[in-house]
């Protein structure tokens, strides 16, 4: 069995510092989505954070819910799945200094340097979703929307939401205060196996660029 | 007459069905997939995504919030008539694919390629795709919904004749690896290759084979079909599972379709399939009545174009 945490949150830096790689977590409270579109807006387009986000989170997730208005003004939210980091690399040191936020929460984990460049010297570390298709089971974590920021400017996929969460999860630890990745250290294991999978395959009759690294060779 | 009406209710009620409830035959693949699965991490991820798959169904929520990229295929048999002409049917898709983004909710996930603008509502320019097929004897119309993971798991190479299987393997197996890492794919999953044709058919018809064949159907060619599990069999021993954890959890089915190509060249593309496998299909009979399954049965022998000419019986 993998071992199960549960964390409330904002969570400390005593709760983080214990998290083990390949720990099952669940959350308690508020986490916030912000991928692109607000990272571009707040980092490069000289919008001001949410008054009262640095204080009510340190949860960033990516994501893009699956919400959609009700008549009564409340938002209707289905599923909730997490989408790829790694895209997100170029933007977390200035997005963890300025926000203070200590888990990112995502599809697939961000490259292992940056855990160890990035994430680990703020004290942060990167839960990812399961699956990755779980958008369900996290819907049934979200209580409540606590606010939305920017939905007109950057629509739903992209917009600033505020969830009020319990029981959310599960989430996997991929990376701790060391910058060590689980990520990392499984394709580590599965890369062992992968030269052998091709033995007395016979070499395709014309290359590709990334066959051959060099772009003046010829592919034949 | 089959009004446009009916046809409008049905593709709105396919897109609420396979956003929310696994099909039955993906789900018995993944179980079957899952007794097999020794790793520790890889298995747990298997354990999640059913309960995933129960909760979708019993709070009648989407499995997934990417809803993917949410298009339709229509069979319409030679007799069957239809009130709205063809231009009507698309325009019912239009309508109901909106309809069902607000009400599910599914996220509205189609957007300008270069604007990032959108309509809220999963329907622009060019989408919901439609694609058309016929059958002939027939007067219902089959209309299936798909909704594939838009980003991960698709390849296209060219291969040529003196490549052969292996070349077929090397390109499986680069396409699964490369994809499978960190389960960027999300794996365990459905997978499709399609083999001849020109380059775009040889896309299409990979992805149909990913989409719209269930888990267990073989190809009628019966090499085929055994190439079909020899290949499976090759995925799940590359030692790796969901997630892209170690383990053996990779390919739940492998569906191939061929196209006669060109004699000089093979092409190839690999699809794959994602863990949401979202696929409802609603057959439209002449009266109006209305018959829902999961089973796309696309490839039917005239689909395939089997024969030289195109009889029938
Ligand atoms: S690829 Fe994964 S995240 Fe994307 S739609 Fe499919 S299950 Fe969901």
């Amino acid at each position: 069995m993998l071992e199960q945490v549960s964390l409330d949150l904002p969570a400390t830096h005593e709760a983080i510092a214990s998290l083990k790689l390949g720990s099952v977590v669940y959350l308690n409270g508020i986490v916030y989505t912000a991928r692109e579109g607000v990272y571009d807006r707040i980092l490069n387009g000289g919008s001001q954070l949410p008054e009262g986000l640095i204080a009510s989170s340190n949860v960033n997730f990516h994501c893009s819910p699956a919400a959609a208005l009700q008549d009564d003004g409340k938002y209707h939210i289905g599923g909730v799945t997490a989408t790829a980091s790694f895209r997100f690399s170029k933007y977390l040191a200035k997005w963890l200094d300025l926000t203070n936020t200590k888990i990112i929460i995502g599809k697939g984990g961000m490259p292992a340097a940056d855990y160890k460049s990035i994430l680990a010297p703020r004290g942060a570390v990167y839960l990812t979703t399961v699956g990755y298709g779980t958008g369900a089971l996290l819907g049934r974590g979200v209580q409540g929307v606590e606010a939305v920021h920017w939905l007109d400017e950057l629509g739903i996929a992209q917009a600033m939401w505020m969830f009020r969460v319990k029981d959310f999860g599960p989430f996997l630890v991929d990376s701790d205060l060391q910058g060590n990745s689980l990520f990392a250290q499984q394709g580590e294991l599965v890369n062992k196996n992968i030269e052998s999978l091709y033995n007395g395959l016979k070499a395709p009759a014309l290359h590709r660029y990334g066959e051959t690294r060099d772009r003046k060779d010829e592919l034949m | 007459m089959i009004s446009n009406d009916v046809i409008e209710l049905a593709s709105y009620e396919i897109m609420k069905q396979a956003a929310i409830d696994i099909p039955a035959d993906y789900l018995d693949g993944i179980k079957t997939v899952a007794e097999k699965e020794s790793e520790q991490l890889s298995g747990f991820v298997i354990k999640t995504m059913v309960k995933n798959y129960e909760a979708a169904t019993e709070d009648r929520r989407p499995m997934c919030a990417d809803t993917g990229l949410p298009r339709y295929y229509v069979k319409v048999g030679d007799k069957a008539q239809f009130q709205g002409g063809f231009t009507g049917i698309e325009r019912a898709m239009r309508s109901a694919t909106a309809r069902a983004t607000h009400d599910v909710p599914l996220r509205p996930n189609r957007v300008h390629p270069l604007w990032r603008t959108e309509h809220n509502n999963n329907v622009g320019i060019n989408s919901p795709e439609v694609e058309w097929s016929f059958e002939p004897h027939v007067d219902w119309i089959d209309i299936t919904t798909v909704h594939k993971g838009g980003l991960f798991g698709t390849d296209y190479r060219m291969l040529f004749p003196g490549d052969g299987i292996d070349g077929i393997k090397r390109f499986l197996l680069d396409t699964l690896i490369s994809f499978g890492k960190r389960g960027l794919c999300c794996q365990p999953a459905i997978v499709g290759i399609g083999l001849g044709g020109s380059k775009d058919t040889c896309m299409q018809l990979g992805k149909q084979a990913a989409c719209l064949r269930v888990v267990g159907d073989r190809n009628p060619d019966a090499k085929i079909a055994e190439l079909e599990l020899e290949l499976m069999d090759i995925g799940n021993s590359i030692g790796m599972g969901a997630m892209g954890f170690v383990g053996s959890s990779m390919v739940v089915d492998l569906h191939i379709e061929v196209g006669h190509t060109h004699t000089g060249g093979m092409p190839i593309s690999v699809h794959t399939f994602c863990l949401s496998s979202r696929r409802a299909t609603a057959r439209i009979n002449a009266d109006g009545s209305v018959e829902f399954r999961t089973d796309p049965k696309w490839f039917t022998p005239y689909h395939r174009r089997e024969t030289i000419s195109w009889e029938g019986k």
